[in-house]
């Protein structure tokens, strides 16, 4: 039994970690532009397909094609959804940019399942199919390098925000962007810093998780879904929310699976995310925001 | 002048209309062209078409060419109903699909009413069991399929415990009632019952379940994605196995798409392109030449049931959907009266099919045939 807890803990942890770095892009992008990103979770889906096309049709081994579908990605879910989408968008409120994002999300849920089929594609994975046996308990090797990967990135990232001159300044520019003009901080190069940083996030989190949902095009649904459920249940304003929340809700849908039922897999997380907006509707570990109207 | 023009025109166009090729013969595909089963119901559509352009190269059925239009249902049956009713309106003269038994269950009430021969890929056990007269199916029902499997376990695994693992839908439920109903008769005990939804993606959760379970064998039963993905989290977590299933846990795409995960896998198999029959092989070649992939059981079901519906529409010798359906009845079709055909198959009373089938475990990469089952009539 104990040993069935552990195995079903380090499987959420590691599921809850892809889950908070695709969360992180949603408070990223919210604290410095107010930019609600619909299509994160296809942003996550597409990365895949990137470096697939890389290793079918430019014939590349996979880390190369990872290195070229990094790079596409920076470019196109990055500085392009900045300026051909944000951009120009942003000026008109909130709204619109969120129906933009969601229709931004069809487009690239169609165009994958035009160009790239129907089909589930297999993706290769990052480590071995084999186990470690701790104190008689065997943990996936997969497991644990995904939550050992994520684990990394999240904390790279935190150092980068507070420990470095350039992440103060987004972070400055996240607070109060009018005070962080006033002070000399390039704010539009920190907003567009955050987008690439949010790219970066998806294509890690794409190759994490695609060999084990397998590279198809719906893959953005359910991965959109839940971590937009994480950021909120963690703190839509705080990086370290959407982790707690990406985590938390790994372990409780694993859980969840195993002691409840399948079918209610996905209810629990929606019954806690109620929960949660009823008693502390800034997240877990967010930040009370007040705006006059 | 004038008229004179009018009359020469008027009569060209008689001319033409007369030396016009005979109208086509309209067949529809209503499938699971995306959706959670787009792999299945791909292979299918992609046998039908190579079934299609085979025959219209030889001069179509009855000497008039087939016009295949297609229907995709998303794997939804809200959107299959309404799919269906537009192909019923185009009036065709058959209809092959759906795969997903869900959605032949919604829509095969609507072919019955419009009397339509309808050829299905479903294989959900009570499917031929509702009394339709225009339904066939073009693979084993699971009341046929299953009791192979338990003799399989019981006699070959020698197993006495059974983990199952299954897709909470109409072909998973389905399969597991009867699994469920053979082993009992056979003394073997279900220590593990894990329902997963059609779609899902993460089974972390679910092999735990199984692998506290440690039961002698695992059955894993779900469409070709699922499987995949059960078996990759199968292996990840070091669940030993072994792991038995139908059809679908040996079919080319899951295999294509678990990898190495596949490999020892083994089970009955109804349909396969693997089969060492010489029709089969050169099915699978000309698939693979055309589409560029290697095709799964699906695609042996959309290619056999054109070629079935060409094959008694020829002996008929008309264009008559009625007496396509009644002749379908307790009808044997071989190799050698329609190569299409590819293995001797034998339609019931319900619609109900029989063939042989095979024994096969997945062995480097790929599905080898253990053992030729004879068909149940046999």
């Amino acid at each position: 039994m104990l040993a069935d807890i552990l195995q079903l803990l380090v499987a959420g942890l590691a599921t809850g970690g892809i889950y908070a770095l695709v969360a992180i892009g949603f408070a990223l992008l919210w604290q410095t532009s107010q930019t609600i990103n619909f299509a994160q979770g296809e942003f996550v889906m597409l990365p895949a397909f990137f470096v697939l096309i890389g290793m079918g049709y430019f014939g590349l081994p996979f880390w190369p094609a990872v290195a070229l579908g990094t790079v596409v990605t920076i470019l196109a879910l990055g500085v392009l959804f900045k300026k051909l989408m944000v951009d120009p968008m942003i000026h008109h409120g909130v709204l619109p940019l969120v129906i933009a994002t969601i229709g931004l999300a069809i487009l690239m849920k169609e165009a994958v399942r035009e160009f790239y089929g129907a089909d589930a594609w297999p993706f290769p994975a990052l480590a071995a199919a084999t186990n470690v046996t701790v104190f008689g308990v065997a943990f996936a090797v997969q497991s644990l390098v995904i939550l050992a990967i994520s684990c990394a990135a999240m904390v790279a990232l935190q150092l980068f925000l507070n420990g470095t001159r350039t992440g103060r300044c987004m972070q400055a520019t996240a607070q109060n962007p009018t005070v962080a003009r006033l002070l000399g901080i390039p704010v539009e190069r920190m907003i567009l810093y955050t987008f690439l940083i949010n790219a970066a996030l998806v294509m890690l989190a794409s190759i994490l998780i695609t060999p084990i949902y397998l590279a198809k095009f719906t893959n953005g649904e359910l991965l959109g879904l839940y971590a937009f459920i994480a950021a909120i249940i963690g703190g839509f304003n705080q990086v370290r929310g959407a982790i707690a929340g990406g985590l938390l809700l790994g372990v409780v849908d694993n859980f969840t699976a195993a002691y409840i039922s399948s079918q209610y897999r996905m209810a629990v997380p929606l019954v806690f995310l109620i929960a949660v907006i009823l008693w502390r509707p800034q997240g877990l570990l967010g930040r009370v925001e007040e705006r006059t109207v | 002048m004038t008229r004179l023009k009018c009359a020469l025109a008027l009569s060209a166009l008689l001319l033409m209309s007369g030396a016009a090729p005979a109208a086509d013969v309209k067949f529809a595909y209503v499938g699971e062209i995306s959706g959670s089963i787009a792999v299945s119901g791909g292979n299918f559509r992609d046998g039908i078409i190579l079934a299609v352009e085979e025959l219209n190269a030889k001069g179509g059925i009855l000497k008039q060419k087939i016009a295949l239009t297609q229907y995709d249902t998303q794997t939804n049956p809200g959107v299959a109903r309404a799919q269906m009713q537009k192909a019923i309106d185009g009036d065709p003269y058959v209809v092959l699909g759906p795969i997903f038994s869900g959605n032949v269950k919604v829509v095969m009430q609507m072919l019955q009413q419009a009397e339509i021969p309808h050829i299905i890929g479903g294989e959900a056990a009570e499917l031929t069991s509702l009394g339709d007269p225009y339904l066939f199916r073009t693979s084993f029902g699971q009341q046929i399929g299953m009791p192979k499997i338990a003799n399989f376990i019981r006699d070959e695994l020698k197993a006495k415990t059974l983990a199952l693992i299954w897709v909470n839908n109409d072909f998973g439920k389905g399969g597991r009632d009867r699994l469920i109903k053979e082993l009992n008769t056979r003394n073997i005990k279900l220590v593990a019952d894990v329902s997963t939804e059609s779609g899902q993606v993460d089974f972390a959760a679910d092999v735990v379940k199984l692998k506290a379970a440690n039961a002698d064998v695992v059955f894993v039963y779900s469409n070709e994605e699922e499987c995949a993905r059960i078996m990759r989290e199968a292996r990840r977590q070091g669940l030993k196995g072994p792991f038995v299933g139908d059809t679908t846990l040996l079919s080319q795409k899951t295999i294509e798409l678990a990898g190495d995960a596949a490999n020892g896998v083994m089970g009955h198999v109804g349909l396969t392109a693997d089969a060492p029959l010489k029709e089969v092989e050169d099915f699978k070649a000309r698939f693979q030449r055309r589409f560029n992939y290697v095709p799964d059981h699906n695609g042996l079901k959309g290619y056999s049931g054109v070629y079935a519906v060409k094959y008694v529409t020829e002996k008929l010798g008309k264009l008559d959907r009625k007496a396509l359906a009644k002749t379908m009845h307790g009808l044997t079709i071989t190799p050698k009266d329609e190569p299409g055909i590819l293995i001797e198959t034998t339609w019931d009373t319900t619609g109900e099919i029989d063939r042989i089938s095979f024994l096969a475990e997945v062995v480097d990469g790929k599905q080898k045939i253990t053992k030729i089952l004879p068909k149940i009539g046999k």
